[in-house]
């Protein structure tokens, strides 16, 4: 897809004050502002740099609060360690596995990640997965259509999904003020016991042959493998096509900027004529859309069928990814990535060294507790900074600000 | 200039206080004696030292050089806790009560002695302690009732309950900062008269307040800070408060020595007469505002004085379409827009400089460039859809407001946090200029600023009127309104008690309006000749 | 149906509600001091693990007991010092708690017993039968199938409540939660006093889970709190910050909790697993009815730093 820049509308019902325009069209016609964008390096914690360095600081910190634990198991660092990389990266398939595992925690880390930038707490992608992949699973047994027209149902079903998941915390926060944490855990647990009935032994979508799941998706309705002799799928291009999709909602478009807004000052959207109402709805629709995506995309790609234990907690890991990511889309990938790497290493992990799987949730749990304290780390690395930077000008005069209405 | 009585010892003595933050030289070298069972007036503009200096006394935060002594012995406070404990009970603009809790439990609240057990075992006493706030409430006339829970009360019976909590902890020494500002003249009235039995029961008070009549009326000796500095003291004896003449000499003394210098120049302008802009007529929220009729037309500044709280917020929330009015509507340029949205308003041409720039102005985490876009999220300039926002020619947009208001920044793309407030506002002010507004519907638009960045604000709302829009101005500053407007109108309890163009500018006319007192004739010389010298 | 509705099923609500109501009432400490707490549910996995381990290390339950105050603290603590000292996100800090809580416990299993999943057997404490409580009319029949543990849990209701409502601790802690500038400038250290009620949530919740590992049952099995702790939250909603109130409506959790467990027996045409919803649904269906808007202490969920 090409974004070509629209021409900037000179007619309208929005008066820009003329000479402004001018001064923006003169503008146009200089090199985009480089200072600007040098200045922004400069400013520590939004630089890249510095961005590479909280993210480094952060997981570092995470993982070697687990170490204590590794040992207690009586793993070997060493071995631990080679079994982690042999089994996340060691091989094509070890690789693609890793990639496998990524796809539905780079998905629902969006949509924690596009409910954080709206300043809501969707703690419900769990519920949201999980319910999408049941509406994908019965979508892809129980409707007759072409393989191609039937993917997109299932898909586009597993969105609607997670969204409907999502609908009655959101009307709740909106029209009640039910802080949405409450409800969206709640959702999580009605979703759960939901898929269960669904598939249960007596229940309406149970396939004839096969307890707590639904009928299988006909195989060319399914996500075609792309890499061959390994399970990676089609998935990871729509993974990979929802990060640019939500970076451009984000970034470049009228309704994520009110999104954002939201997230920062309510307060100053509702002033600036944002209705903070339909916006928490929509932003939790969109939130529970990714999330039911990426139970669709599992089911349309791994599994081929929904069945009732088909989510390893992704709605709960996306939750660190995307606080790890500092929840910017791009980053989201990386995040992923290394907590796809977890669990596809800790297979091997647990073989080899014989460190438990559950370990992946006290490292996303800490990846979590030092973002929480996140404020206070950089706090005080900048403060290291200042007094190492006067330290080296001791003696040369104070640069000063203007402090404005400090009275 | 003369000092405090030397014969008695000073019940706060506060000595060569100095202080500095970055730039900005808070206080230089100040000296302050309160006599003991006097009420001192502590006055000066915004900016001009008087809370940083009461911020040291307190210690809230710490002088650079200078001496504290409360009754003579030298102190060093690290809380205002430990300043009650001394003595001295601090009254703040900002109250501090618990709204949820009655006012006996606001009174008791961190006071309990005794063991940790007891205090998480027994009963707390507040029978015990509703008599003896009653008895207190009795003493001062503060007709509180104990039981009554806070945020039932009116303002000037929680500034009540504020004293009484100061009281109730053993101040013999109040410092209480601008304790009138967001009372009704009849509630400060009854303020004025517990200050006065307080004095008459020998506790000092210090007074901190811009407003003349309140600091002629209680107060014995004033300080008067400019700049950082002590620029004058003055003894108030009973002949200059009934001699009119004396009075308004005195009034006039206090006032040239707190502006002291020529306030920024404004260009000289004359009355235009643009056409009907803002109709609004009838306009009423079923609450606290109207029924209200209103006309603003091109070129002209019309100012809405009144006390807080009677009607002002609750007009600029209707005015841009935060809230729904019960009855009445609202016309731009003969276009009814009552029942339009905020956004569809802001493009027909308001704009609006909110009250609070941090509630509702501006967002601190997003960039410059964000926050020059608030606003500007639909169509024009740009977003030509649902699907595209512009974002270099957002940049574009925000480098252009550095550039025409002065703002100090090095980059449109650093957190609005990184400017100083006074910046912020002129980001602010500029964002709604731009988009060269029929409107301008400007709250407070200079409260906290600094005088620079506020002659800023002043000189783009008159550019505005130049170009022949129309600007509401809402502002509790009257020489701000002195300095502006062309017209005034007076808002006492969500209606206009009276207007006024710049011509008659009276000050105490528009005293007896706020304060809704008999409209009598004037048989009393005014006691303070209108300040309106800067109106052309 | 009155076949259904008998003295046991009331009984089975009572002791299902007593592992809701233990972190409901935590969280309430916590929140009316101005600290969110969704870590309920993670300090009760801490709190039923630590119960299980020392049971079974020390083959004392009531020493067991003691280690879930122990988890509790510890839990408790680190949820302080990340929202009350560093002043975090308190949001973020306590999901952190649920993420370890849950993984940690689950992982931590196989290293003490080394087997997945669900531990074995462990002394469970005893509850002994209250003596003469059977002849007191009307609620006898129904008090004689509680124990003393069960009385204890309703005791604390009414001891929170009282020292939350009646002294001067619970106005200092309520006065943090309403306005911790407020309380600040009464002299309140508010840190000391927002530090002490996480803390004390923290024990709360894991004596809660502690009651589902080793008094209802006699072992740990991985969540098995089933988000009791978010129930005790969304109690505490509904409650609306109050303990009465929260108290009955975990008393409803407790029912709804036993008719979904007796209908399993009792009935085959009944989908069991769409009934284990039901006090989910039931606290979703509370709080999209109820009265007014749901919104806590004034100062809750905002960090203090003195100006």
């Amino acid at each position: 897809m090409i974004f070509k820049r629209p021409p900037l509308p000179h007619e309208g019902d929005l008066r820009l004050d003329p000479e402004v325009r001018a001064g923006i069209d003169a503008r146009r016609a200089q090199p985009f502002s480089v200072e600007a964008m040098v200045a922004q390096m400069r400013d520590g914690t939004r630089s890249v740099a510095g961005r590479v360095l909280v993210f480094v600081i952060t997981l570092a910190a995470a993982v070697i609060c687990t170490l204590p634990f590794l040992f207690l198991s009586g793993a070997e660092l060493g071995v631990t360690l080679s079994a982690f990389l042999n089994g996340s990266l060691g091989s094509q398939f070890a690789f693609a596995e890793t990639l496998v595992q990524m796809i539905p925690l780079l998905i629902a880390g969006m949509a924690v990640a596009i409910s954080f930038h709206g300043g809501l707490f969707n703690m419900g992608v769990e519920g949201q997965l999980i319910f999408g992949g049941l509406v994908a699973g019965i979508i892809g047994a129980e409707v007759e259509a072409p393989p191609l027209i039937l993917s997109v149902l299932v898909l586009l079903g597993g969105v609607a999904g997670g969204a409907l998941a999502a609908l009655v915390p959101a009307l709740l926060k909106a029209y009640r003020g039910v802080h949405e944490v409450v409800t969206t855990i709640m959702m999580n647990f009605v979703a759960t016991y939901f898929a269960i009935y669904a598939v249960a032994p007596a229940g309406p979508f149970v396939a004839a042959t096969q307890p707590s799941a639904t009928e299988k998706i006909p195989r060319d309705a399914r996500l075609p493998t792309i890499w061959d002799g390994t399970r990676l799928h089609a998935g990871v291009i729509i993974a990979l096509v929802a990060v640019l999709g939500l970076w451009w909602l984000l970034y470049r478009t009228p309704l994520g900027f009110r999104i954002r807004l939201m997230g920062k000052n309510a307060g100053a959207a509702r002033a600036s004529g944002v209705s903070v109402k339909r916006t928490i709805i929509t932003t939790l629709l969109i939130s529970g859309g990714f999330g039911g995506l990426a139970g669709a995309v599992q089911v349309l790609g791994v599994y081929g069928r929904f069945f009732d234990a088909f989510s390893a907690g992704y709605g709960w890991d996306a939750i660190a990814v995307a606080l790890l990511a500092a929840l910017s889309p791009f980053a989201l990938i990386i995040s992923a990535f290394f907590f796809a790497m977890l669990d596809s290493g800790a297979v091997q992990m647990q073989a080899v060294a014989g460190v438990s799987r559950e370990m992946v949730g006290v490292v996303s749990g800490l990846v979590v507790a030092f973002v929480a304290i996140q404020p206070w780390l950089l706090h005080g690395l900048d403060r290291m900074r200042a007094r190492r930077r006067t330290r080296r000008e001791a003696g040369a005069p104070v640069t000063l600000t203007d402090t404005g209405d400090a009275t | 200039m003369s000092g405090a009585p030397e014969n008695q010892i000073p019940a706060i003595h506060l000595a060569g206080i100095d202080k500095r933050f970055g730039a900005v030289h808070a206080n230089r070298a100040i000296d302050l004696r309160v006599a003991p069972g006097s009420i001192h007036g502590l006055l000066g503009e915004n900016g001009a030292g008087k809370s940083t200096l009461m911020k040291i006394l307190f210690g809230m935060i710490h002088a650079d050089a200078g001496t504290v002594e409360i009754d003579g012995a030298p102190v060093s406070f690290r809380s205002s806790a430990e300043a009650l404990a001394a003595g001295i009970g601090m009254v703040q603009q900002h109250f501090s009560l618990i709204g949820a809790f009655s006012v006996v439990e606001n009174l008791i609240m961190g006071r309990a002695q005794g063991s940790a057990l007891s205090r998480l075992t027994r009963k707390l006493d507040l029978p015990a302690a509703a008599a003896r706030a009653a008895e207190l409430s009795e003493r001062f006339g503060f007709g509180i009732d104990p039981w009554a829970k806070v945020s039932t009360l009116s303002v000037g019976a929680r500034q009540k309950v504020e004293i009484l909590k100061a009281l109730w902890g053993g101040a013999r020494t109040l410092v209480l900062d601008e304790p009138t500002a967001a009372l009704s003249p009849p509630e400060a009235d009854e303020l004025y008269a517990v200050l006065e039995k307080l004095r008459a029961e020998g506790r000092t008070i210090v007074l901190i307040s811009h407003k003349m009549p309140e600091v002629m009326r209680l107060c014995d000796r004033v300080t008067v800070l400019r700049d950082g500095a002590v620029v004058g003291n003055a003894e108030i004896s009973a002949r200059d408060t009934t001699d009119p003449k004396v009075r308004a000499e005195l009034e006039a003394r206090m006032v040239d020595m707190m502006i002291g210098r020529e306030s920024p120049a404004l260009p000289d302008r004359a009355p235009q007469e643009g056409p009907l802009i803002l109709d609004v007529r009838g306009l009423s929220d079923g609450h606290r505002l109207g029924p209200l009729d209103l006309q603003l037309h091109g070129g002209e500044i019309v100012a809405v004085v009144g006390v807080e709280g009677n009607g002002q917020s609750e007009l600029v929330d209707l005015l841009m379409g935060l809230s729904k009015p019960t009855d009445g509507l609202i016309a731009i340029d003969n276009r009814n827009v009552t029942d339009w949205s905020t956004q569809k308003r802001l493009a027909a041409g308001i704009a609006h400089i909110s009250e609070d720039r941090h509630a509702s102005g501006v967002a601190n985490d997003m960039s410059l460039a964000d926050n020059a876009s608030i606003g500007y999220l639909d169509g024009e300039p740009f977003s030509p859809g649902p699907w595209y926002l512009a974002w270099r020619d957002r940049v574009r947009f925000t480098e252009v407001l550095i550039e025409r208001h002065k703002v100090r920044t090095p980059s449109a793309l650093l957190p609005m946090s990184s400017l100083s407030g006074g910046n912020q506002q002129k980001l602010v002010v500029g964002r709604e200029l731009a988009r060269s507004p029929r409107l301008m519907v400007a709250a407070q638009p200079t409260r906290g600023l600094d005088i620079g960045s506020a002659s800023a604000v002043h000189h783009a709302l008159l550019g505005l009127r130049e170009r022949g829009a129309a600007v509401l101005l809402l502002s509790l500053d009257l020489a701000e309104v002195f300095a502006l407007a062309d017209r005034l109108v007076v808002l006492r309890k969500g209606q206009i008690a009276g207007a006024m163009t710049a011509a008659e500018f009276d000050i105490d006319q528009i005293g007896r309006w706020m304060s809704g007192a008999q409209d009598t004739t004037p048989d009393t010389t005014p006691a303070t000749a209108p300040r309106k010298q800067e109106v052309a | 149906m009155s076949d259904f509705f008998t003295i046991a099923l009331f009984a089975s609500a009572l002791h299902l509600a007593v592992p809701i109501i233990l972190p409901m009432l935590g969280g309430l400490l916590c929140e009316r001091s101005g600290v969110i707490n969704i870590g309920l549910e993670g300090m009760m996995l801490g709190g039923a693990f630590g119960a299980v381990a020392f049971s079974y290390v020390t083959g004392n339950p009531w020493l067991g007991l003691l280690g879930a105050v122990g988890t509790g603290l510890l839990s408790g603590v680190i949820l302080a010092t990340m929202s009350v000292l560093l002043r975090g996100d308190q949001v973020i800090g306590a999901t952190a708690i649920n993420l370890v809580g849950a993984g940690l416990t689950a992982a931590l299993v196989p290293i003490i017993w080394g087997i997945d999943g669900t531990t074995p057997s462990v002394p469970k404490v005893p509850t002994p039968e209250l003596p003469f409580v059977g002849q007191i009319p009307l609620v006898g029949p129904l008090l004689a199938e509680l124990s003393a543990i069960d009385l204890v849990a309703f005791a604390l209701v009414g001891a929170v409540w009282w020292v939350l409502m009646r002294t001067d601790m619970g106005l200092r802690l309520r006065a943090c939660g309403e306005s911790a500038a407020a309380a600040d400038a009464a002299g309140i250290d508010v840190t000391r006093v927002r530090f002490i009620a996480v803390t004390l949530s923290g024990v709360l919740a894991a004596l809660g889970g502690a009651y589902l590992s080793i008094v209802t049952l006699d072992l740990f099995q991985a969540s098995m709190t089933q988000g009791r702790g978010f129930l005790a939250l969304a109690a505490m909603v509904f409650g609306k910050w109050r303990v009465g109130p929260a108290f009955l409506v975990c008393l409803g959790f407790g029912l709804a909790d036993a008719i979904a467990l007796r209908a399993q027996i009792f009935t085959h045409d009944l989908p069991h697993d769409l009934l284990f919803a039901l006090p989910y649904v039931l606290a979703l269906v509370a709080l999209a009815t109820f009265v007014g808007r749901a919104t806590g202490p004034a100062d809750v969920g905002k960090p203090f730093r003195r100006a």
